[in-house]
């Protein structure tokens, strides 16, 4: 249709052959994007003036942070140790539950088509809510504290291992299922033997790569109240005792970093 | 013994290995289940679930579809705008970085010195950027435009490092040897292999910083964030379950449209 309203370009070739090239809709597409640009730009109130005369400020709280305040550190590992359990059991905790959900949601496994709907549509509903607004929520219900962050994590965990995994599920090789089927296996063990030692290596995988980022998050859930670091940095930002923001900061990257690299050597492994 | 048997016997046994671990992440386990306790879920907690559950079913209609500045509609048009000049800010800070930090054009401290700088950014919490910006614009959506540019460097920045450090250099011999000259190898030669990648990356970004914008109204950075932590303080469930509807809404349609362009952006059209 969009080629019956700009007719494509013609090129004669030097052999008399006319080759017809369709018209390229990025000016289009690059107005639309300046324009967007434009109007979230007056919508937000950015101003490059205020910007530039106050950007410094930013740089001040970065210098006050250094150097951190090293006596800060004995407050420091209580909260940091909780924050990497309340990450730990989330993502354990989800990435189990995730199995059986998966299953539900892959289309080859499951053959009932409203199952697996609904099992997708819930993976997708839980997967859009920010881990924050999560955690938010469960500090209400589950009071304030580590609970609630690990129910946060892992109710994301679900939906994101859950997602990943069911994608896996849905393209795996069915050949092996079938000829255990045919040969007397119920489905279970069909499944068992067949599909999940195709699904298992990404599955680890995916499950800490997840638990990577978890930490990440659960480094900030604090400040909605659901216990871990987040809290301290909440208390030193609103204290301006940026000395003291420097070294969970600084704590924060290196646990961080030492845990990326124990999950990427694993994940190495696997793959 | 037969040839199945023999197949069976040659494949590799790491029981040893695989017990060990999963030994020491049951210990893991164990450790980490000290931080909860489900003591103090007590009638409160639940009674508050019902009521959420009740929001969600009987949300406060008349915040979904007016136009005032305290309505849904409004504050996720804010929040849209946020993440979308945010996305942009970023999407143009992360490419001098990026480039900066590829290990196959610049020499190996320079890549190094790069690479250390963008984990510190991509570490630190949005929401301590956020609360520094504040200080620099005062509140408002004007420093959530800022740290959603500067939480989505990190990403953006590593993301694009792995498309240039996988850039066809063949590509770029064979138009020197025709005689182009430096900004016809760039034009014809490296922006074509980089652009529908790094366009797909900052998709995908943009989808996730809707969900990082929708957040930082916790600390007064604009957004919806605000109005929701507010209106669940103040045990207005009907607001609560109006505003979790549309954001959930919003989240999924934009999540479907960056999965279509990418779709797109992938097959090359």
């Amino acid at each position: 249709m969009l080629n019956k309203l700009f007719p494509p370009k013609k090129i004669t070739l030097p052999n008399g052959k006319i080759v017809l090239q369709n018209r390229s809709f990025i000016p289009f597409i690059v107005l639309f994007l300046v324009l967007c640009t434009l109007l979230s730009a007056n919508f937000t109130g950015f101003s490059f003036k205020v910007l530039i005369d106050r950007i410094d400020e930013f740089f001040i709280i970065v210098k006050a942070m250094i150097p951190p305040n090293w006596g800060y550190i004995s407050k420091v590992w209580r909260p940091l140790l909780d924050t990497i359990k309340m990450s730990l059991l989330g993502s354990l905790l989800g990435a189990l539950l995730a199995l059986p959900i998966a299953v539900a949601a892959a289309s080859n496994i499951t053959k009932s088509k409203v199952i697996t709907v609904v099992s997708k549509t819930l993976l997708s509903i839980l997967r859009t809510l920010p881990t924050l607004v999560t955690a938010l929520i469960a500090t209400f219900i589950f009071g304030l504290g580590p609970t609630a962050g690990a129910v946060a994590i892992l109710l994301f965990t679900v939906s994101y291992v859950g997602k990943l995994l069911y994608e896996q599920i849905e393209t795996v090789d069915m050949g092996a299922f079938e000829a255990m089927q045919s040969i007397g296996m119920t489905r279970i063990q069909a499944f068992r033997y067949a599909v999940i030692p195709q699904v298992l290596p990404s599955y680890i995988s995916t499950s800490l790569y997840c638990f990577e980022g978890n930490v990440r998050y659960a480094a900030i859930l604090g400040y909605v109240g659901a216990g871990g670091i987040g809290l301290l940095i909440q208390e030193g930002l609103g204290w301006r005792d940026y000395q003291a923001v420097g070294l969970l900061i600084l704590v924060l990257i290196i646990t961080v970093y030492i845990i990326e690299r124990v999950s990427e050597h694993f994940r190495k492994k696997l793959i | 013994m037969n040839h199945i048997e023999k197949q069976l016997s040659a494949a590799p046994r790491n029981l040893l290995y695989v017990a060990v671990l999963s030994m020491m992440v049951a210990a893991l386990f164990v450790w980490s289940l000290t931080a909860v306790n489900v003591q103090n879920i007590g009638q409160g907690g639940l009674s508050i679930a019902k009521n959420i559950l009740y929001g969600l079913t009987h949300p406060n209609m008349d915040m979904l579809f007016n136009f005032s500045r305290q309505s849904i509609l409004y504050l996720l048009l804010e929040t849209i705008a946020i993440a979308f000049l945010g996305t942009i800010v970023g999407a143009i800070l992360a490419i001098p970085l990026a480039f900066l930090a590829a290990s196959n054009i610049m020499p190996k401290p320079v890549s190094w010195l790069t690479r250390l700088l963008l984990i510190v950014i991509r570490t630190v919490p949005a929401l301590v950027y956020g609360l520094m910006f504040i200080r620099v614009t005062g509140t408002g959506a004007f420093a959530g435009v800022l740290t959603v540019g500067l939480t989505s460097i990190g990403m953006l920045a590593k993301l694009y490092v792995d498309a240039i450090e996988e850039l066809d250099t063949r590509v770029l011999e064979s138009m020197t040897s025709v005689g182009c000259t430096t900004f016809e190898k760039i034009r014809f030669g490296i922006v074509p292999q980089l652009f529908s990648i790094f366009l797909s990356v900052i998709i995908y970004r943009f989808d996730m910083n809707m969900r990082e914008a929708s957040i930082l109204g916790l600390v007064g950075a604009g957004g919806i964030g605000a109005p929701l932590i507010f209106a669940m303080r103040g045990y207005k469930w009907d607001e609560v379950g109006a505003i979790l509807i549309g954001l959930v809404i919003l989240i999924l349609l934009i999540e479907l449209m960056s999965n279509y362009l990418r779709a797109k952006l992938v097959r090359g059209e």
